[in-house]
This record gives structure tokens, C-alpha cells and sequence, in this order.
């Protein structure tokens, strides 16, 4: 599916800077690198990740038919079909560390942390919302939890991630910082920048590049014009991997890797994760962009089901456990539905509040 | 009391923050003096214009980094780290290079406190410099503080002398919301008694630079010494002028000028800014709606014309407002009686 390039990016002997050491290796990996790897996590995290897959899924089906059905104010950009791309590298983070994330960003916030309900009541624009309402599906953010945002700014993200990594190093909280972008976002100039700004000021920054395929309505074949997004984040000397992103495991061990440098020896990584695209750019979107070849192929990497199918064949985790935890995640997701359809709007004196802290 | 230059002042206020809050952090290009060539500088120039000299030897280069020209990356880390636990002074050098950042700006830092439902802050300083007269042409040479004054969630500061900087500087730095400090290069030279230790000047609070009972001019920046000039020139006509310098553009001290408004009912605006939705419109349009009832006379506005800054002497000299032209607007005014 994707060329298998090693060391690209970057002759050693080409390279005079201070960065050299790290600079331009990419390991392109896939699902068999890790066929051992998941009989090493124990039940409690496989368990732990699953949930976190489903409910995202869940969350994601629930919000785009409630959006489809118009009880949902404005866009909504479904993250179905990329959950262990989120979940793979937000399990080995704690709420001290750092995650930006796109537009797409559903999947993130819930990956890390940020309650359902809450999130579902701003959605739907409601008081009770984790943003009071005034973000919305592209703004979400929980800082408590290390949430600093989906962001409505296609490429955005990466800066802020650099920030809050020089953050971890300026303060030695031992935290470390990681955007997670899109394909579309690879392109932009602040993607390049940040990237350059890591390598050059050496911190525990991580880039996940979720090449879903699609930049909007634009396929990555044409608005990219690098062959291999990972060989051209790798140029800017640092280290990256791509892994196949309906791999919890693959996403999972590269993650590792590259949270352990980062806290170890506060340097920045990249990894793309190549994940589907379950849904249009936004809810009704028709797609006419995508062929019906495609879009029937398309469920057939389904990250979940494959998650499913390699937990309960190696007997670490029970169908019926799986099961149970889906009928938790339905009820989470339905009770959060129905309340954030019924609760109450933002109180209009809050319309100019929250813009200074004093003003 | 010891007489300081602006420039002087404004990287006392740094250091003494620096020191006071180890927090605080200064980004942006060049502002260590310089990396990665062929020596090292035993006396880094801190800056184009120095203005951050010696803060490295002080300070170290994890709390004053050097960075890649990358204006995004810079002000979007800096608004990255604002909101993860530092205070960041992040500096632009030139404001026109506003134009390749902006939206880590205005969508990211200016943004996250209102989209995040109030759970945000982000306390950061951003430096430019700003306005003409430096023969640098076009894209280093305008004033572009309407842009900000105009993004709700930004704080914007334009000093016109020493004292004024030092003191809103600390308060810019002290302050818990994206501050952009806009430091006129003209007056980086100009001297004026700065206390040595720390002290702040409230934002919102306008200083009455002169006080006469026939015309209010508002000016900011450098024009508040092109204003001060022609009030010196007319009193000695017996023409009364208050000058008052607004020092923030937001939050602006509408009361203040309200208030001088209603003593002298003549306004005149200067402004270094183009005329189109600027400061001086807004300051106009303010009084107009709620100052309407004082006016003895039609406001008038100084402002360069809706023109690029042009690079010939001549012709920068032409652009900006001159003493001639606001003593013209001023005995205009002064012609009119309602």
C-alpha cells in the first residue's frame, strides 16, 4: 500500500547542523512488527483502550445522526474510523501531559479524558457544556485533563504543541506535548515551522500525522506533493514512523517509543498514522469525491473490529467482557444525548463574559 | 531621578520581571543575539535594535531563545506555552510581520479564554515595533494597532515615552490576557526620568499630557509629542490644549476623553494609523454618539493618507501627520463656533 522507505530524508553526511543526530530516519511499520506486542499489555489496558474505542465510535455515530437529524447547531467532522490512532497514543499519556488537537477532534478529547457528557452538551451549544457552550464541536478543550483543544484552524495545533512542550521543559514537569494533525495540515506552513522549531529548540514535542486520506474534500495524491508525508516530516530531522492506524498495537508501540524520547531525552518525534475516514468532511457530506468501490471498502479496516478479533483470539479478553462494556458505552452515549437535548441554552448575560480575565 | 532611554526602559521592565518571576520567558528572533554562527559573541546585540541586550548573560538561553524566522511557530508557541504555564514575552520584531502569524494570534491566543468557556488563560506579551519614520519602506514601517484594538481578547499597549513603557510593560507582563506592546523605533533614543525599581501603570488609564479648556487632541505614540508640540506653539496664542494619551488602545479610557470632551468641546484626533476603521474613527465615532451634546465643532482627524508607507524621505515625511497639519486641524476647529 505504501513504499517502504528507509532513511530517507536525509544523507548523514549531508547534514551540518546541531541536529544531525536525529535527524532524517524513517521506520515504516506495520501491524506485523507487533504481532507479539499486545500479549504484553494487561487486561486492565486492553480493556481501558477498548472502552475508549467504543465510545468514540458510539459517540461519533450518535452525534452525526443527531446532526443529519438537525438537533445538532453547525459542523460536525466525525473522527469514526481513526479511534486507535487517538487511543493508541493517548493511553500512555496522563493528564499532566499535553494533547492539541483538529477539527476532527471528537476522538481526542474522549481518547484523553474529557467526559462524554460534557462534551455532548457542547455539542449541542448547551450551558452545561465543557466550553459553557461558546466553543462547540471544533473548540472542545479541558485543560484539566490536558485537553488544549480541537482546533477550527487547519494546522493551528503544531505551534501550540511546541509551546506547551516548552512548557514541560521550561517548568521540568516531566510532561510532554503532542499534536495530532491531518493530512490536509501537513501542508501548511505552521506544520513546517513547528516541526523545524522542535528539532531546533529540543523539546518533548510528538506529532501524529493522521493521513485519513482526505484533506477536505481533496485527496492526499494530489494536495500532497511528497510522495510519503512520514520521508517528509523525517527531512526535518527528526525521527518518524508510520504505522498503520487501525492498529491499536502499532499505534500503540510507536507511541511508546516516541513518548519515551520525548520524556527521556526531551526531543520531538513524528508518527503518521494511516487510518480511514469513516464518514464525509462533515456530517451530509455526499461524498461524490469518493468512489463507491471506496466507501463499501471502507469499514473493512475497521480498527475496532480488528481490536476485537486479536484480543478475544489470544484469549486475553472475553467477547462477553466486550459486549458489556458496548452496553455501557450505548447507555453513556444515549443518556448524554438526551440530556444535552433537553438541558438548558447558555443564559444570555454570558455573552460577554469569559473574553479578558480583567478588562 | 535617572533619565533612560525608551529603549532602556523597556528592557529594565523585562529584567526586572525576569528576576521577579522566573515564569517569564522572551522568544523571538535574534532577542538571545544571535546562534549558530561562525563565533560567539562576547557582547550579543540582543535584538536589531538592542532592546533585549544582555538579558542572555543574565538569564541564561533556556529563558531567552533564540528562534528560527518562523513568525507562526514563535507566537503560536508562545501562546502554546501561555496556556500550559509560562509567561511568555514573545517578540515579532517588526508588527508588519503580523502578516505571516496572524491567525496564531487572533484565532489561538486571542480565542482560548472565550471558546474554552472561561477555563483559559493566557498571560502573554507579544513585542513589535511599530510606525515610520525610519526610512525602512512599506513592510517595516506601519502602525497597525487598529488591527488589534479591533480582535476582542487582545490587550493592546502603544507607550510614547520612557516611563510609560517600563510601567505598562510590567503590567503587560504581569497581566493574565494576551498583551500586544507596540514600541514606536523612533522613540526608542528619546530619554526620560525612569525610576530604577519596579512600578506599573494601570491599562484603560489615559495620561492628560496637557490641559487647555479650548481643544481635547487625542493622540498616541509618537503623535502624543506632535500634539504636545503644537499645544506649546498655540498656547502662547492663547489657544488651550488638552492632550491626552490614551496609552492603551484596549481597553480605552472612553471617560477620560469623554470627560475632556465636555471642558473644551473641540476634538482632534491624531493618528499614525490609516484612516479606515482606525483609532481615529473609533475615537470620533465614540464621542460623536456620546459626546455630541459638548461639541462646539465638527471632529477632525489627523491621519496619514489610506497609502502604503512610502520609502523617499519626502515622501514618509509627507505621510505622517506633522505639527503643520494638526495646528491646521486645531484652528479649524478653533474657526468653527455651533
Amino acid at each position: 500500500m505504501f513504499p517502504v522507505i528507509r532513511k530517507a530524508g536525509g544523507d548523514s553526511s549531508l547534514q551540518s547542523n546541531d541536529h544531525a543526530a536525529a535527524a532524517g530516519e524513517v521506520d515504516i511499520v506495520y501491524s506485523s512488527h507487533f504481532a507479539e506486542r499486545y500479549v504484553q499489555l494487561d487486561s486492565d489496558t486492553l480493556i481501558e483502550a477498548y472502552r475508549r474505542m467504543a465510545t468514540v465510535r458510539a459517540f461519533e455515530e450518535r452525534v452525526g445522526a443527531d446532526s443529519v437529524a438537525g438537533l445538532i447547531p453547525g459542523f460536525v467532522h466525525l473522527y469514526a474510523g481513526a479511534e486507535a490512532s487517538a487511543v493508541g497514543v493517548c493511553m500512555l499519556l496522563s493528564n499532566r501531559d499535553w494533547i492539541g488537537s483538529t477539527h476532527r477532534g471528537h476522538g481526542h478529547c474522549i481518547a484523553k479524558g474529557v467526559a462524554v457528557p460534557a462534551m455532548m452538551l457542547e455539542i449541542y451549544g448547551k450551558a452545561g457544556g465543557v466550553c459553557r457552550g461558546k466553543g462547540g464541536s471544533m473548540h472542545i478543550a479541558d485543560l484539566d485533563v490536558g485537553m488544549l483543544g480541537a482546533n477550527g484552524i487547519v494546522g493551528g495545533t503544531p505551534p501550540l504543541a511546541v509551546g506547551a512542550a516548552l512548557s514541560a521543559k521550561t517548568l521540568r514537569t516531566g510532561s510532554v506535548a503532542v499534536a495530532f494533525l491531518g493530512d490536509g495540515a501537513s501542508n501548511q506552513g505552521t506544520t513546517a515551522e513547528a516541526l523545524n522549531m522542535a528539532v531546533v529548540l529540543k523539546v518533548p514535542a510528538i506529532f501524529v500525522i493522521e493521513n485519513n486520506g482526505y484533506g477536505e474534500f481533496t485527496g492526499v495524491r494530489y494536495h500532497c506533493g511528497a510522495s510519503d508525508l512520514s520521508a517528509r516530516a523525517a527531512a526535518f530531522g527528526l525521527p518518524a514512523t508510520k504505522v498503520d492506524g487501525t492498529d491499536f498495537f502499532a499505534v500503540y508501540e510507536a507511541a511508546r517509543v516516541a513518548i519515551e524520547r520525548a520524556r527521556r531525552e526531551q526531543l520531538p518525534s513524528v508518527i503518521e498514522t494511516v487510518v480511514p475516514r469513516f464518514y464525509g468532511h462533515y456530517t451530509g457530506d455526499p461524498q461524490p469525491y469518493r468512489s463507491a468501490e471506496e466507501l463499501a471498502a471502507i469499514r473493512l479496516e475497521d480498527p475496532i473490529t480488528q481490536f476485537r478479533g486479536r484480543v478475544i483470539e489470544a484469549g486475553l479478553i472475553k467477547r462477553e467482557s466486550l459486549d458489556r462494556i458496548d452496553r455501557e458505552v450505548a447507555l453513556l452515549i444515549e443518556q448524554a444525548a438526551v440530556a444535552a437535548r433537553e438541558a438548558p441554552s447558555p443564559d444570555l448575560s454570558s455573552l460577554t463574559t469569559d473574553v479578558y480575565v480583567s478588562y | 531621578m535617572p533619565r533612560k532611554s525608551m529603549r532602556a526602559a523597556i528592557n529594565e521592565a523585562m529584567r526586572l520581571e525576569m528576576r521577579r518571576d522566573s515564569t517569564v520567558i522572551l522568544i523571538g528572533e535574534d532577542v538571545a543575539g544571535g546562534r549558530g554562527g561562525t563565533a560567539e559573541a562576547s557582547d550579543p546585540p540582543g535584538g536589531v535594535l538592542g532592546v533585549t541586550k544582555g538579558l542572555l548573560s543574565e538569564f541564561g538561553p533556556d529563558r531567552v531563545i533564540d528562534t528560527p524566522i518562523t513568525e507562526s511557530a514563535i507566537m503560536g508557541a508562545a501562546a502554546g506555552a501561555a496556556i500550559t504555564g509560562l509567561r511568555p514575552i514573545a517578540e515579532l520584531m517588526f508588527v508588519d510581520f503580523l502578516g505571516v502569524c496572524l491567525d496564531q494570534i487572533f484565532n489561538q491566543a486571542a480565542k482560548f479564554r472565550y471558546m474554552f468557556g472561561g477555563k483559559a488563560r493566557a498571560p502573554l506579551v507579544i513585542r513589535a515595533m511599530t510606525g515610520a519614520g525610519f526610512r525602512a519602506g512599506a513592510q517595516h514601517s506601519q502602525a497597525l494597532h487598529a488591527i488589534f484594538t479591533h480582535i476582542p481578547g487582545l490587550k493592546v499597549v502603544v507607550p510614547s515615552n520612557a516611563y510609560d513603557a517600563k510601567g505598562l510593560l510590567i503590567q503587560a507582563i504581569r497581566d493574565d490576557d494576551p498583551v500586544i506592546f507596540l514600541e514606536d523605533k523612533v522613540l526608542y533614543d528619546r530619554e526620560e526620568e525612569v525610576p530604577d525599581g519596579a512600578y506599573t501603570i494601570p491599562f484603560a488609564e489615559a495620561r492628560f499630557v496637557r490641559e487647555g479648556k479650548d481643544v481635547t487632541i487625542v493622540a498616541l505614540g509618537k503623535m502624543v509629542h506632535v500634539a504636545t508640540e503644537v499645544a506649546d506653539r498655540l498656547a502662547r496664542d492663547g489657544i488651550g490644549i488638552t492632550v491626552i494619551d490614551p496609552r492603551t488602545t484596549s481597553p480605552l479610557d472612553e471617560d477620560s476623553i469623554l470627560e475632556a470632551v465636555k471642558e473644551t468641546g473641540r476634538l482632534v484626533v491624531v493618528d499614525e494609523g490609516n484612516p479606515r476603521c482606525s483609532l481615529a474613527t473609533d475615537v470620533a465615532a465614540l464621542v460623536a454618539d456620546l459626546g455630541f451634546d459638548h461639541l462646539k465643532a465638527p471632529i477632525k482627524r489627523v491621519t496619514p493618507p489610506h497609502t502604503p508607507v512610502p520609502f523617499a524621505p519626502a515622501l514618509e515625511d509627507a505621510y505622517l501627520p506633522d505639527a503643520g497639519r494638526v495646528e491646521a486641524a486645531v484652528r479649524a476647529v478653533m474657526a468653527q463656533q455651533r
